[in-house]
């Protein structure tokens, strides 16, 4: 079988995933995957957050931001903490932001370590098929950062002020966030 | 467990220049590929106590007590599978859409065409144990939006779709058999293979109507495969 075809998530998608900044009261007023941290989650506290922007350099005021990433032992089966996070835009300023932990370094079946880092995917009205990008906090060494060339590699580092880490998104142009087919 | 490779014969490319707001947004670089980790390989997991019981109800679910939306009343179910045709069972699934008239409740939608004070338009579910999903709603109608030109998207539900492997999520529009805007469609047209467009066309399913009361489509959703075994260490596209 072929997998569905993709399409855009349209200017809309907040009425299906983020209803509240549609303004729209659902599922007894809980956006999914809003809300990361319980005071059960072990972890360095770290907000994530940056500002979206196109090929003109404008902000994207319409997009949604959903990020994956392994728990502060590197694990991705922790009960207390899922994961996984959902947020919108900002309407006005393109401006994100997620309150999470800094994940771990981890370790694959054949031994291998990859860098802490934060899987980012991005749909939106004008993308066709989501963008899956990594967010790193540091140069590596890692497995597919040390594979991206040297002049984007920064494209992928999160720039540290304490525990707010600074990820802007470049969708097109000079500075272009690198994406992958993975 | 690994993740098979996209094959973007089947999948929009990024620049789609007929469709304007792909004009900005589609990076210029091809996208890198790597292996899939541990972490493309994982995913969220969401539990059932998670569904309301009228979340799939897209009639009700924004009801006044005792009414219900306007519109052509319809079922939509399917089975979500992955390319190796095995059933993808307790997987999320999202969907939202415009009313009857084709207006979104959503505070920047400025279509003339009303609201319904019955109609929300979103919904969700979980996949059964063999991956299958229904939902109840109306179809929506189709509406203008601004690409240049007279463009009217067809009548379609949008649906955001999670795996078992976050490397598979997909989201996506469904349409509807026999609607002579999905032709003329610039979003729609951005795939560019026929066959593609056509597994994304929701067929009349008679079978499951329920006589006097409302219709039934039928509409099959397959995410990537997972069992593939692959190393690959280099770069493509780099």
């Amino acid at each position: 079988m072929k997998e569905t075809a993709s399409q855009t998530a349209g200017p809309y998608v907040h009425i299906g995933c983020v209803p509240s900044v549609a303004g729209l009261e659902m599922y007894r007023g809980q956006d999914l995957g809003a809300k990361m941290l319980s005071p059960d989650v072990t972890g360095e506290r770290i907000t994530l957050h940056g500002v979206i922007h196109d090929g003109s350099g404008a902000p994207v005021t319409d997009a949604m931001i959903e990020i994956w990433q392994a728990d502060a032992e590197g694990r991705f089966d922790n009960p207390a903490f899922l994961g996984w996070g959902r947020q919108a835009t900002d309407a006005q300023t393109g401006a994100f932001r997620f309150d999470t932990i800094l994940p771990g370094p981890v370790t694959q079946d054949d031994g291998t370590r990859h860098a802490p880092h934060i899987l980012m995917w991005i749909v939106a009205r004008g993308i066709n098929l989501g963008l899956m990008t990594r967010v790193y906090f540091d140069d590596g060494p890692d497995p597919v950062l040390d594979q991206v060339p040297a002049a984007r590699r920064q494209t992928l580092i999160a720039q540290r002020d304490g525990p707010k880490l600074r990820f802007d998104v470049h969708l097109q142009g000079a500075q272009e966030t690198v994406f992958f087919d993975v | 467990m690994t993740i098979r490779p996209r094959d973007h014969t089947h999948q929009p490319p990024a620049l789609t220049p007929a469709y304007r707001s792909s004009q900005l947004r589609a990076p210029s670089h091809k996208p890198l590929r790597y292996a899939p980790s541990r972490t493309e390989a994982t995913g969220p997991t969401f539990g059932h106590d998670l569904i309301g019981p009228t979340d799939h109800d897209l009639i009700i679910n924004y009801a006044r007590p005792g009414e219900t939306a306007m519109g052509e009343r319809i079922i939509v179910h399917g089975v979500l599978r992955d390319e190796d045709a095995r059933p993808v069972p307790n997987a999320l699934i999202e969907v939202w859409q415009a009313n009857a008239g084709g207006r979104y409740r959503h505070k920047k939608d400025g279509y003339l065409a009303p609201l319904d004070p019955n109609f929300g338009g979103c919904g969700r579910m979980l996949t059964d144990g063999e991956g299958r999903f229904s939902f109840r709603t109306i179809r929506p109608g189709p509406y203008p939006w601004p690409n240049g030109g007279n463009d009217w998207r067809p009548a379609h539900i949008h649906f955001s779709i999670f795996g078992a492997a976050f490397a598979q999520r997909l989201i996506t529009q469904m349409y509807f058999e026999g609607d002579p805007h999905i032709a003329l469609c610039p979003i729609v047209q951005t795939i560019p293979d026929p066959g593609a467009i056509d597994r994304l066309t929701a067929r009349l399913d008679m079978a499951h109507s329920v006589p006097m009361d409302i219709r039934a489509y039928r509409f099959d959703l397959v995410l990537r495969g997972r069992d593939q075994t692959l190393f690959e260490n280099r770069m493509e596209g780099a």
